[in-house]
Order: structure tokens, then C-alpha cells, then sequence
């Protein structure tokens, strides 16, 4: 952005701003997403520096957590060296190394964000923050909230602002204390550049005091600007928009000044006698840019090079026995990885298969009495279909705490000496023995387990608002050939396919919906499986699909489900439909299931402190469990916590490795697809959400203060949309830090399973994914199928790769492992 | 059995004694420690309350320790325990002790885990005290311990900007409640010329006898106590201050400001009660504050679109109720009411965080665009005008900034030419001079001689308005604050025969703190550069034993009863005579602000965002 020219151009600030502040959308909403996503067209550590200086955040960990990491071995020395020697060259290896290991470095320079604005308080003495904000904040919320008052904001279809003057028009009392913000507010139009001219009057200083305003309270300048491009994520709309957001807040801070200091004050610019830096003025790279950028490529490769050491040691046969058990698919979520693991371990003759969970149907999805519809697929989608739930069985539980009659006087006299006694009761009861309360989300409630879906369009006509209703067969064809080619499912099929969802459940909870499935728009991804599986299961669409080359055997039953991965327990969908034969196969399975998810809830409790690892793993699910029903606990489970790794390629590439927990695996066969035309769907999908994923994590812990939501403890919900601290604190978007004080900050390495000429060729098709690759903020190595060799996607072309690691230990008994320590493990050969 | 009694306090003491030497990492320890001396205290609670009720349910009272004996004045510790103590007792250690265990688990981790259950368990002391005193003396420690303890939760994130400064305006206003009580000491005192227990204020031939003679007095001290019970409890015009309380994790603002510590103005009230059940004027006011109380504020929670503040004003309402019940001699009303209350609101506190996944999931289900509430059938402007009366809530907030703290800020600024050596330069002769006319008072004429003591008083007063509105140095503030005691010792001094060791029971004190204090400031200011009070500066974060050690300094600089300067406060008021309005206007003022101050240099040099890590600190708007 150009700051020089001084004049000023009031849409393209806005458009600058709605760049760079925070995109999170409503709780009900909430999407992982890369935190830094306006810097993403600079390289990754350009960009981190840049954020830095201009903004304030803190974009890597401390010099002093590197050199503990060094200390703990968890960054190898080799790889340093190797680092320093790829960036500063041989010659300077031991002068680098010597920075990196014992220099002092002080950052004491101030962010240039706020330099302009922070001349209020130096001049005047006057804290306008302090006096602007708890109004604004009280306005915002009670405008945007989606139904926690009692007596919402007088409604009309009027923009925010005009809504706000009709108010004060026909009122007694008013927002403003002083007369003449009142008069400006009724009887000028009230322009963003005209109350600039009041403010600061000197217009080369408009765009960053406007960017110092907003970024003063980036959560709600970000909420704002979310819903005034998504008005649609509001259940209650709301006419709102960052430019009305900004004229109030200017009026308020002239409001402010004129009560303080009467006709006393003159703008801004007039007593700034040197002029700030501009903002967005590209900052160059210093040596303590440099040291960090060292140590954290040192502290990924550390961990990388085992992973890659790991895949070229390890072996597996490529295809399991002739008579498989049964398949499953699974999403490629980090938090499978495990459970796909041990289903492997107790039925060795089963296959998984990893894919994004919305299983390739997009659509919106309605239950049964809802008065919305849900999207179920990527964020970025925008589906033309509708699938409707019928003949639920569900009742909307109540909660009488949550009633606003307790919040009015004479019902709240009659509740508080009758129901008050109950909460006593029901206090004890989720101290000592937590269960079950409406209160929770759960993931099971999304869709009943017998509940009928319109999967099936049979008339074009059949729409709701610009919906079809259901999909046509070829419409279905298409989706399923998509996902079974793309996860080189073509052959060799079982006598069950399971197509498995997941979601979560937690209680006390404001950030429930980040513990969903990220394919699925944070919500569970069971109507996407069942609905899956019944178009697999459709004859007409087996008969087509026979012509392209996929022949499912009649015997073959796809299965949908739902994993939840807080309490690891899992469902399945339409069993009636399976065979006598099939349905004997079923059970089987579904003790190897339950078996599979003991174990991988004994897996998960090493993270957890009050659980005993050591205990038999039944025991240690039943607490699991218990966890995902108790108020009292804020971590139900550590989501997508210590990711790292995507995997794309086939099962035999990581089966043998123990990753613990940390790889997306998306399955993928290479000669199914010769000329990269599935993997360019899979890498479209996969770099934006698991990237996003991964920095969103990468970027709340490295900075839980300002880029992430710090701790959830002293959380206050706010209008049902966002969390704030305490009733006047700004809204904080960005993870809490209880999902990741466990998290290593280290950016995705996305390893891919076919020839490197493949791969280049499609990752240069499309601009926006090859964006995230050549701009490094998720790293890419190909590994040759036959060979095993890897090639590191760098500066645009693929150059070879040899691990340093040359000897990985090799693990026979996992539970001994598992309950060795909390901390992350590193790369394990597994044999068994 | 009466003995029993001090169990009741013993026990909170010995494990917040205990709790202080855990090392910090051992979180199970100092969790497992805070569960054991609850959950007994529940127990103990429970056994007792049941084995009063079997054996004739009366009224308990225990002398206990005689602190401090002179031939006027004896202050001593009183215990008492009767239905209401029964019913504060077993509602705050039944939701202590579930809130322990909540806590234990929910606080994993936390920064600070071993600092929340130190202070949960110092508050509990304070709540023990208050519920079981037997005078006001007693009373009056618990009430000290609870403000400060209160001050400590809010301020819980101390790194952050806006917990501090709540917790610096929360402390301002339990300060008004706290002078109100001391006010309302200094009259009993002067009422019944003895440290009063409550049990004997149930005796109506007494009381009414001493009332008789003595209306003007009886209305003061049912005044003070009205002040302070609505201070505590969040009434009006001080109830916006128990929104701004909910800075903590959340089971702390749920069991403090949700349900025990916002009860408490009301435990004031019953126990008082006999001595203003006869004053029909005093009776009407409470009943009328409880009244314009409750329909403010459930007004004002009706706009609230944050869960925890639609709480917090939702229970101003009901505990507004509550005085009305006081206000009609309902006590058992009242107490039913205060335990439903408490626990509604806090169940309703800690799961808070659930709203959105049940609103929402109602929302979806049930939706309809537009619910007419009540409001809808106003004409349009007076619905415009009461909407946005409440959403401003009814400028409450900067009412109490603007009718209580303006005024001395204003005044503070006159004072700007003042330094520390023009102070020292003022002071020290002029202190000499008075203090050598102490030793022959016969030099001063007996005209000049009576208004000495407000003079000097009112010298102080100056001085710690000086040290509240100080804009620079922070040592400057500390030693004016200093200064104001010597002040008002001098003041006492010479309005009668003030026993030098009284002079120095007072002063003792203050020296040695202000002492320690003034060297922490000075380490600080060594290790650090300039310390202004122009902002916070969030040293905590790096000096934490310093931090330690001046906090200690502030409580023995305000009259915290951990010195014996707490006694010497009390006693010097005591000196103050029924007629020296206002002479004890003076001191009383000057201790409000003073404690005000102390604690403000405490969060301006220690509390906030840590001023020289830019990078890792929370936004201030967080």
C-alpha cells in the first residue's frame, strides 16, 4: 500500500483494513485459518518480520525457548549447522552459531502501529481509548448479539449508524455527552474524511490513524468487518459495516475531546511536529531477523528430518492380505492418525484411508424443525444442494439456568428461592459426579441416528431458496468417483466400506465449534458420511461407475458413521440396510473398533494430568469420557495440538512410523492418478485447511496475547459471537491457550507420494495454492514412489533431499512408550 | 462449645499459613491442601450447626482475646453465632468448598495456580471473620481482609490492563464502605462508651434507652452502616462496580461477586438490625434504596448482552429485594432469599461459557425474527431513552468517578508545585515546632489550641490528596502518605491526652513499612529507571519478591491488621469526640484516600502490562 500519496482515498483504506484484521467469524463458525493471512503474499519469515514491526505481535518463540530446545536436543546440532550454512554460507559458520547460541539481543523498539494515535495521551493527556471504548464495545455487542439480552436493540432495517442517529433523534438521553458531537452527528453527513478533518486535519496522517484507531480493538474492528462480509453467519442479521463502525467510533473520540477540553483542543496533526514512519513501509531483514529465521528452520528440520529419515527406513507391504475385513474412511484430520493405527493393529486385515471429511459432498444440510440451514463442507465452498432430516426423534433439552427469567425481577424472586436450591443440588452433582447436561455441545447431536435424509433428487424442480433438494445420480457419480479415485480406492474392495465423520462434544465450551470438522465449516461430519455412503451404495450409481472403470461388487456395503474425538465413541448409520452376511462381519468390526478407541483414549490421557496412563485402557476411556460432560475442565480434549506433518500418499508410506498424533494423512495413490488431476484437488483443499490449521495454531502460540485469545479462564461470552475478558474488554479472536501450550510452533510439512516433475507441474496450476508453497508457509517434499528419494520444493523447483538422521529407534511395545511421558515423542519405527 | 467457635477461623488460617510455603510448581499439593481445609470446614460447619439446632438453637457468644487495654478503651475479639452467622456460614463453606474442587482441575496450569488458591483462602479467612464477629472490631478485620483479598482476585491477571484497573476501582469503593464502618465505630463507641457486641445491640431495653437521649447518633451510625451494607452489597449509586469485578477466572467471580462477597452488605444489615429496627426513617430509606436498587438494575440487565455482567445486574436486583426484606424485618425471608440467590447465581456463573452452544442450538431450532419484550409497548422516545439509559447504565460508572474522585484530582492539581525537598523542607520544621508546642502547651493559647487538631488534620488531608492525584513520582506519593499518619497522630495528640505509647502503637507501624516500602520503591527505581505513576508498569513480572515484599508494606501503611497500627486506627478514632464532626470528617477522609493511594502506587508500579515487553503483553483494550 502506498502511503505517500497524501491523498487520502477513503474505500481503499477500508479495503486495506478489512485486509488486515482478523478474519475470524462468529463462535458458531469458528474456522481455522492462517492468523497472518494479510501477509501471505510476502515470503513466510518477510512476512513474520514485517507483521512484527508494523503490527507489534510476536511471531516466534523466545531466543531463550530456542536455546532450551537446543539444550534438550529437541534441535539437533547438525541441523543448525546445515541451517547456517544454507543461509550465511561456511565461511561464517562459527561466527553464526556463536549468535545463535550466546548473544544478546534487546528488542526495545516500539511497533509502529499506534505511533500516530498515541499523541492524544503525550499532548493532552487525555487516555481516549479509556473513554471511547466501553461505550462502543456496549453499543457493538448490544447491536450484534444474537439473543443473550432480554431487550435486544431497538430493531429497524437501517445501517448500524443511521439505525443508531434515529435512535438518538427520537430520544431524551444520548451515547454523546457534549452538544456539538450530537449536532455534527444529526446534522452533517457525518463522512469519514469530514471527521477526520475535525480530528487530525492533516491528511497524510488519515490512514494510519485510522489503522492505529481500529487496531487499538482489532477483535471487534474484525468482527465487523466478518459480518459485514458474511452477513449470513448472523442467525439474527445485523446491517453493519466497518465504515459505520469507524464514523461512530470517530464521533465518540470527538465527543470525547469537545467534554474534556470544550472548544480547547485543536486536530491532531497540528502538534505532531515530526511525522511517524509510515506503517506498511517494507522492513528489511536485521540479524536478529536472521537469527530467529535460523533457529526456527533449524527447530522444524530437527523434527522433519526424522519424519522424512523415518519414511525411507520404514517398510510395508504395499497391500494387505487378498481378503480385507473390511476399509474405512476416515478424515485426514491429525487426531485419526492414531485411531487408524490401532483399528490397523487389531484387524491387520483391514485398510483405512484418509480424506477430508466432508467426503466430497457439498451441501447444506437442515435438521428436522431447524430454522437454518448448516453448511457442511468447506468454508470456501459455497454448495448448491440441500439434504433435509425427517422424522427426528430429537426434543430440544432445556436448561433452566439458562433462562432469561431468571435475569427479571419477580420471576427472578420466585427462581433464585426455588430453582436457586436446585442449582445447589445440581452444583454438587457436576463437581463430583459430572454427566450429561443440555448445556454440552455433542457431536451426536447433529443429526439423529434415525432420522431420514433427502439424498436423492429425482425432480430438478424440487428446490428450496435456490436449493436442489438432494442429488441427482450423475450429480453422485461424480462425488463418489471423486473421492474413491482421489484416495486410489478403485479395486480390490471389502464387504463393508466404513465411511467414518468425526466431531467432538464438550461443555463450557464457547470455542466448541474449532473441535469440529474443519471440512465439514467446524460442524460433526455424519450426514456427510451417511450421505456418502448411501449414494456408494446406489445401483445406478454402481452401474455407471462400472463404465468408468470402478467396479464395487454387489457384496460391497458402504457404511456411513461418527467418530467423536473428545470421547472417543463411535456410531454408524443405516446398519439395517447390511446383509445377514455383512451384518455378521459388522459386529466383529465393531468390537475391533471399541478395542481401537480404548486404546486410542489411553493414547491421548499421557497429555492429560488428571488422568492415570497407566491404567487399563477401558478405565481410562470411561474417564475420557467423563471429561468431554465436565465443567470444570477446559481442555475436553487438545484438538489439533502439536501438528505437523501432511502426509499425502499411500497407507504402506507411514504405517510403520509412530508420528504420535501429529500427520494429516490424506491417502493417495500415484498411479491411479499419473498426471496429478486428482492431487490438485487434494492439494487445493489440503494446503488452505491444514496450512490454516497449522498456523493458526503456529501463531496463537507463539503470540497467545495478541494473535491468540489467551487464557479461556476469565472468558465472558459476548452476544453469543466472540469472547472477551471481562465486560469491557475487546472481543479476542485466535485459540486459547489451553488448546495449545502443548503445541510445538513449527509450520506443516506437507510430504506427497508421487514423481517431483508431477507434482510441480500441478502445484503450478493453480496461483492461490501455489502461493502457500513458494511463499514457504507450509513446506512441500515429494518422495519418489519407487525409489524413496525426496526432493524439497525450494525457491520453485524441486532439488533432492538426504536426511541427516540416519538411525531411528525402533518401538515394540506402545503403551510402555505412551506412558513414559507427557511430553512430544520423537520419530519411533513401529514393529508389529 | 462455644469454644468451638474459633475453629471456624483457625482453620482457614492454618491452611492459607500453610499455603504460602508450598513451592509454586506443586500444583497437587496446594489444590489437595485448599480441599482438605474446606471440605473440614464444610464438615465441621455442617456437625455444628446440626448440634446447635438439637440443643436450643440460641445465640453464642464468645469473648475471645482482649488485644489492647486501656482504662477508657478495650478492643478485644468477639465471636458470636446465631441464625444468621448459621446460614452465612454454611452457604460460603458449602460453595468454597465446591468451588475448590472446581477450581482444582480447572486452573491446571495456570499462571498463578498457587497465587489463586493463597488468595482464595486468605478471602475465606476474611468471610469466616465477618460472619462470626461478635462486634464491630471484629467485623471490621474480616471486612479489611475481604477488600483486600477481593482487590488481589480481580486483579488475578495482573499483566493485563483492564483487571487492574477494575480491581483499583472495585478496592475505591469497598474503601467508602470500609470508612463508613469505621465512622459508624467511632459513634457506638462514643454511644455506649464501650466496644458493643452485637448480642448485647439485641437487647431492645438498651438500645433503646441510649437511642432516647441520643437520636442524632443512633441516625448517624444506621447511616454509615446503610453506606457501607450498600457499598458491599452493589447498591446504588454503587452498583457498577460488580460487573467490573468479573476480571477473574470465572469460578472466583462466581463465588465472590456472584454469590458470597455481594451478600455480605446484607449480612450487615441483619446483623445491625436490632439497632435500627426502631428507626422508621432509617427502615423506609433501606427499603426504598432496595427498591430504586432492584428496578435500575433489572433495567440494566435486561440490555446486557455479555452473560456475565446480565448476572451480575440480574443479582444486584435480587440482593436489592433483599434489603426490602431486611427493610421489613423478614429475616428468615431474607436469608432464604440470600442462599437461593447465591446459588443460583453462582450455578449460573459457572456455566457461563455453555450459553453459546444452548442459545445457539435453541436459536437454531426456535428462532422468530423479532420477540416483542415489554419495552415494545412504550412509546417510541421513552423507549429510545430508558434503552439507552441502561446500556450507559445509567452513567453510574462515571458518576462514582465524577461525585467522588474528580473533585480530588482537581484539588490534587492545585498542588503540582510541590517536590519531595520542598515537602521535606515544609515538613520537618514545621513537624518539630508542633511536636515541641506537644511538650509545653502551655506556650499556645487555649483559642489556637482547639482548632490545632483540625488544622493538622486537615494537613494530612492535603497531603494524601497530594499522594492520591500524584502524576510523577511515585517515592513522592509514598512518603506523603507517610506523612499524613504522622499528621494525624500529631492532630490526635493534641486534641487530648493522646498516651504517647498509644502515639507510638500507631506509629510503629506505619514506620517500619513505610520504611521497607520506601526501599522496595527505591530498589525498583535502581533496577528499572523512572517509575512514574503516569501509567502501569507491570514490574511484578520481573521482580515478583519485590512486588511481594511492598504489598506487605501497603497493608501495614493502610491499617491492614497485620500491624499493630490497625489497633492504633480504631483508638485513635476513639480520641475524636461526638461533637468534632468534622475533625473525624478529616480523618475518616484522609484514610479513605489514603488507602486509595497506596494501593494505587501498588498497581501503577507493580500491576499492568509489563512496560518493557512490548511484544508479549495483551493488548490494553483486552
Amino acid at each position: 500500500m502506498n502511503q505517500k500519496n497524501s491523498n487520502f482515498d477513503e474505500h481503499h483504506v477500508l479495503h486495506e483494513l478489512k485486509h488486515y484484521l482478523p478474519a475470524q467469524a462468529p463462535l458458531k463458525d469458528f474456522i481455522h485459518h492462517n492468523t497472518l493471512h494479510a501477509f501471505q503474499q510476502y515470503k513466510f519469515y518477510d512476512g513474520l518480520r514485517n507483521a512484527s514491526e508494523m503490527l507489534g505481535y510476536k511471531v516466534s518463540l523466545s531466543l531463550k525457548e530456542y536455546r532450551d530446545l537446543y539444550i534438550s536436543n529437541r534441535i539437533k546440532n547438525n541441523i543448525i549447522e546445515r541451517t547456517i550454512i544454507q543461509h550465511k554460507g561456511k565461511e561464517n559458520l562459527e561466527l553464526w552459531k556463536d549468535k545463535l547460541l550466546n548473544k544478546e539481543y534487546h528488542r526495545a523498539e516500539l511497533p509502529r502501529i499506534g505511533s500516530v494515535r498515541s499523541n492524544w495521551k503525550k499532548q493532552y493527556k487525555i487516555d481516549l481509548d479509556s473513554l471511547v471504548h466501553p461505550i462502543l464495545f456496549r453499543i457493538l455487542c448490544s447491536y450484534l448479539d444474537q439473543g443473550i439480552s432480554i431487550w435486544s436493540f431497538p430493531s429497524s432495517n437501517l445501517d448500524f449508524f443511521d439505525h443508531i442517529k434515529e435512535m438518538e433523534k427520537n430520544s431524551m438521553s444520548s451515547f454523546f455527552r457534549s452538544k456539538k458531537a450530537r449536532q455534527l452527528f444529526q446534522h452533517s453527513a457525518c463522512t469519514i474524511t469530514e471527521l477526520l478533518d475535525i480530528l487530525v486535519g492533516d491528511e497524510s496522517l488519515y490512514n494510519q490513524y485510522l489503522f492505529d484507531q481500529q487496531f487499538a480493538h482489532q477483535g471487534w474492528s474484525g468482527m465487523v468487518s466478518a459480518v459485514e462480509d458474511f452477513p449470513e453467519t448472523l442467525l439474527d442479521a445485523k446491517k453493519i459495516s466497518l465504515q459505520s463502525l469507524i464514523r461512530l467510533e470517530l464521533l465518540l473520540e470527538i465527543d470525547s475531546l469537545d467534554s474534556y477540553f470544550g472548544n480547547k483542543w485543536r486536530p491532531l496533526g497540528n502538534l505532531l511536529f515530526d511525522k511517524p514512519l509510515a506503517l506498511f513501509e517494507y522492513i528489511p531483514s536485521s540479524e536478529i531477523s536472521d537469527v530467529m529465521t535460523i533457529w526456527q528452520d533449524a527447530f522444524e528440520w530437527s523434527y522433519y528430518d526424522e519424519v522424512l529419515a523415518g519414511i525411507q527406513m520404514s517398510h510395508a507391504e504395499t497391500a494387505v492380505s487378498q481378503h480385507k475385513s473390511f476399509q474405512g474412511l476416515f478424515c485426514i484430520d491429525d487426531r485419526e492418525c492414531s485411531f487408524r493405527r490401532y483399528i490397523e493393529r487389531f484387524d491387520p486385515n483391514c485398510e483405512t484411508y484418509g480424506t477430508p471429511g466432508f467426503f466430497g459432498v457439498e451441501f447444506f444440510f437442515q435438521p428436522e424443525n431447524g430454522k437454518y440451514y448448516t453448511k457442511v463442507c468447506p468454508a470456501p465452498v459455497t454448495p448448491k444442494y440441500l439434504i433435509k432430516e425427517f422424522e427426528s426423534t430429537f426434543k430440544l433439552e432445556k436448561d433452566i439456568h439458562f433462562t432469561k427469567h431468571s435475569h427479571s425481577l419477580h420471576s427472578g424472586w420466585l427462581i433464585s428461592q426455588s430453582i436457586g436450591f436446585w442449582s445447589a443440588f445440581r452444583l454438587m452433582l457436576n463437581v463430583f459426579k459430572p454427566s450429561t447436561t443440555p448445556a454440552g455441545a455433542s457431536s451426536f447431536k447433529h443429526m439423529d441416528k434415525h432420522s431420514i435424509l433427502t439424498i436423492e433428487n429425482k425432480n430438478l424442480e424440487d428446490k428450496e431458496n435456490h436449493l436442489q433438494i438432494g442429488f441427482t445420480i450423475d450429480e453422485m457419480v461424480i462425488r463418489v468417483e471423486g473421492v474413491l479415485k482421489s484416495i486410489g480406492l478403485v479395486k480390490d474392495f471389502a464387504p463393508i466400506v466404513y465411511t467414518v465423520g468425526h466431531g467432538s462434544s464438550s461443555v463450557n465450551n464457547p470455542h466448541y465449534a474449532a473441535y469440529d470438522c474443519g471440512a465439514c465449516s467446524g460442524r460433526a461430519g455424519s450426514v456427510n458420511g451417511r450421505v456418502f455412503s448411501t449414494m456408494a451404495n446406489h445401483p445406478e450409481v454402481r452401474s455407471i461407475l462400472k463404465t468408468r472403470g470402478i467396479i464395487i461388487p454387489e457384496s460391497t456395503q458402504f457404511i456411513g458413521g461418527l467418530h467423536d474425538t473428545t470421547r472417543d465413541d463411535i456410531v454408524f448409520y443405516d446398519e439395517h440396510i447390511l446383509n445377514a452376511e455383512n451384518l455378521a462381519v459388522h459386529q466383529k468390526n465393531i468390537y475391533t473398533f471399541e478395542q481401537a478407541l480404548d486404546k486410542n483414549a489411553k493414547e491421548r490421557s499421557r497429555r492429560f494430568m488428571s488422568i492415570d496412563t497407566k491404567q487399563e485402557a477401558k478405565k481410562i476411556h470411561e474417564e475420557i469420557r467423563t471429561r468431554s460432560v465436565t465443567l470444570f475442565e477446559p481442555r475436553p480434549e487438545l484438538n489439533h495440538a502439536t501438528n505437523a506433518l501432511c502426509i499425502i500418499g499411500r497407507r504402506s508410506l507411514s504405517k510403520r512410523i509412530f508420528l504420535d498424533r501429529r500427520s494429516f494423512m490424506n491417502s493417495y495413490d500415484y498411479k491411479v492418478d499419473p498426471d496429478g488431476k486428482y492431487l490438485l484437488n487434494i492439494l487445493k483443499a489440503a494446503a488452505p485447511v491444514c496450512g490454516g490449521i497449522n498456523l493458526e495454531y503456529y501463531f496463537s502460540r507463539v503470540d497467545n496475547q495478541k494473535l491468540g485469545a489467551g487464557t479461556k479462564l476469565p472468558h465472558n461470552v459476548m452476544g453469543l459471537i466472540g469472547v472477551a475478558n471481562g465486560i469491557d474488554g475487546d472481543l479476542r479472536p485466535g485459540l486459547p491457550s489451553q488448546m495449545i501450550e502443548v503445541h510445538d510452533p513449527v509450520r506443516l510439512l506437507m510430504i506427497v507420494e508421487q514423481f517431483h516433475e508431477v507434482v510441480l507441474k500441478t502445484i503450478q496450476i493453480s496461483p492461490e495454492t501455489y502461493e502457500w508453497f513458494i511463499n514457504e508457509w507450509v513446506h512441500l517434499v515429494t518422495v519418489n514412489p519407487e525409489t524413496k528419494e525426496l526432493h524439497e520444493f525450494k525457491d520453485g523447483a524441486f532439488v533432492p533431499y538426504i536426511p541427516l538422521t540416519n538411525q531411528l529407534d525402533t518401538v515394540k511395545d506402545l503403551s510402555v512408550l505412551l506412558e513414559s511421558t507427557q511430553e512430544n515423542f520423537p520419530v519411533y519405527l513401529i514393529n508389529n | 462449645m462455644t469454644n468451638f467457635i474459633q475453629l471456624f477461623i483457625l482453620l482457614p488460617i492454618l491452611g492459607f499459613a500453610i499455603s504460602l510455603f508450598i513451592p509454586e510448581k506443586n500444583e497437587n499439593f496446594i489444590s489437595r491442601l485448599a480441599y482438605v481445609f474446606v471440605g473440614s470446614h464444610f464438615l465441621i460447619s455442617v456437625s455444628f450447626f446440626i448440634y446447635w439446632l438439637i440443643h436450643g438453637h440460641q445465640t453464642l457468644n464468645l469473648k475471645d482475646i482482649v488485644i489492647y487495654k486501656s482504662k477508657e478503651y478495650e478492643f478485644y475479639i468477639d465471636f458470636c453465632y446465631d441464625k444468621i452467622t448459621a446460614a452465612y456460614l454454611l452457604v460460603g463453606s458449602f460453595l468454597t468448598f465446591l468451588v475448590t474442587v472446581y477450581s482444582r482441575y480447572y486452573m491446571h496450569r495456570e499462571v498463578g495456580y498457587k497465587r489463586f488458591f493463597n488468595t482464595i483462602l486468605f478471602f475465606y479467612i476474611g468471610y469466616n471473620v465477618t460472619v462470626i464477629s461478635g462486634n464491630f472490631e471484629t467485623l471490621f478485620i474480616g471486612w479489611e481482609i475481604l477488600g483486600i483479598s477481593s482487590f488481589l482476585l480481580i486483579a488475578f491477571y495482573r499483566e493485563r490492563y483492564l483487571p487492574v484497573k477494575n480491581a483499583v476501582k472495585v478496592f475505591s469503593i469497598y474503601r467508602i464502605g470500609d470508612v463508613g464502618l469505621i465512622l459508624a465505630m467511632w459513634a457506638s463507641h462514643h454511644l455506649w462508651h464501650e466496644n458493643i457486641t452485637f448480642l448485647k445491640l439485641s437487647n431492645y431495653e438498651l438500645v433503646h434507652e441510649h437511642l432516647v437521649n441520643h437520636t442524632m447518633i443512633g441516625v448517624f451510625i444506621s447511616l454509615t452502616i446503610l453506606i457501607t451494607a450498600a457499598a458491599k452489597s452493589a447498591q446504588l449509586p454503587f452498583s457498577s462496580w460488580l460487573p467490573r469485578a468479573m476480571e477473574g477466572p470465572t469460578p472466583s467471580s462466581a463465588i465472590f461477586y456472584g454469590s458470597l462477597s455481594v451478600h455480605l452488605g446484607v449480612f450487615l444489615l441483619m446483623r445491625t438490625f436490632p439497632f435500627w429496627d426502631h428507626q422508621l426513617s432509617i427502615r423506609i430509606l433501606i427499603g426504598l434504596l432496595g427498591l430504586t436498587t432492584s428496578v435500575i438494575a433489572s433495567g440494566i440487565a435486561r440490555v446486557q448482552s455479555s452473560v456475565k455482567s446480565q448476572i451480575a445486574y440480574a443479582s444486584i436486583a435480587q440482593i436489592g429485594l433483599i434489603f426490602i426484606e431486611v427493610s421489613l424485618g423478614f429475616e428468615n425471608l431474607a436469608l432464604f432469599h440470600f442462599a437461593g440467590n447465591a446459588f443460583l447465581r453462582t450455578y449460573q456463573l459457572l456455566v457461563s461459557p455453555s450459553v453459546v452452544s444452548y442459545l445457539i442450538r435453541e436459536q437454531f431450532y426456535t428462532f422468530t425474527p423479532r420477540i416483542r419484550s415489554v419495552e415494545d409497548y412504550m412509546p417510541a422516545k421513552i423507549k429510545n431513552t430508558l434503552y439507552i439509559l441502561c446500556l450507559k447504565e445509567w452513567n453510574l460508572d462515571s458518576f462514582m468517578y465524577r461525585v467522588f474522585w474528580y473533585p480530588f484530582k482537581k484539588l490534587g492539581r492545585t498542588l503540582d508545585f510541590l517536590t519531595v525537598k520542598r515537602l521535606i523542607i515544609f515538613f520537618v520544621p514545621t513537624y518539630l515546632v508542633s511536636f515541641f508546642c506537644y511538650y509545653h502547651r502551655d506556650l499556645i493559647p487555649h483559642s489556637i489550641e482547639h482548632y490545632l487538631p483540625i488544622i493538622f488534620s486537615f494537613i494530612g488531608l492535603v497531603m494524601v490528596i497530594k499522594a492520591f492525584t500524584e502524576r510523577r513520582k511515585a517515592i513522592m506519593s509514598w512518603v506523603l502518605v507517610i506523612m499524613n499518619h504522622f499528621w494525624v497522630a500529631l492532630a490526635i495528640s493534641f486534641n487530648e491526652n493522646f498516651q504517647i505509647n498509644e502515639t507510638f502503637l500507631y506509629l510503629s507501624g506505619i514506620v517500619v513499612a513505610g520504611f521497607f516500602g520506601y526501599l522496595a520503591l527505591h530498589r525498583v527505581r535502581k533496577l528499572e529507571g523512572g517509575i512514574d505513576l503516569d501509567q502501569f508498569h507491570g514490574h511484578a513480572y520481573k521482580h515478583t519478591k519485590i512486588a511481594f515484599i511492598f504489598l506487605m508494606c501497603c497493608l501495614g501503611v493502610s491499617g491492614f491488621p497485620i500491624t499493630p497500627t490497625f489497633i492504633g486506627e480504631d483508638l485513635i478514632f476513639s480520641h475524636i469526640h461526638e461533637n468534632q464532626m468534622l475533625l473525624a470528617f478529616f480523618v475518616a477522609l484522609s484514610t479513605i484516600i489514603d488507602g486509595i493511594a497506596i494501593i494505587r502506587i501498588y498497581a501503577r508500579i507493580f500491576m499492568g502490562p509489563h512496560v518493557k515487553s512490548i511484544y508479549e503483553m495483551a493488548y490494553r483494550s483486552s
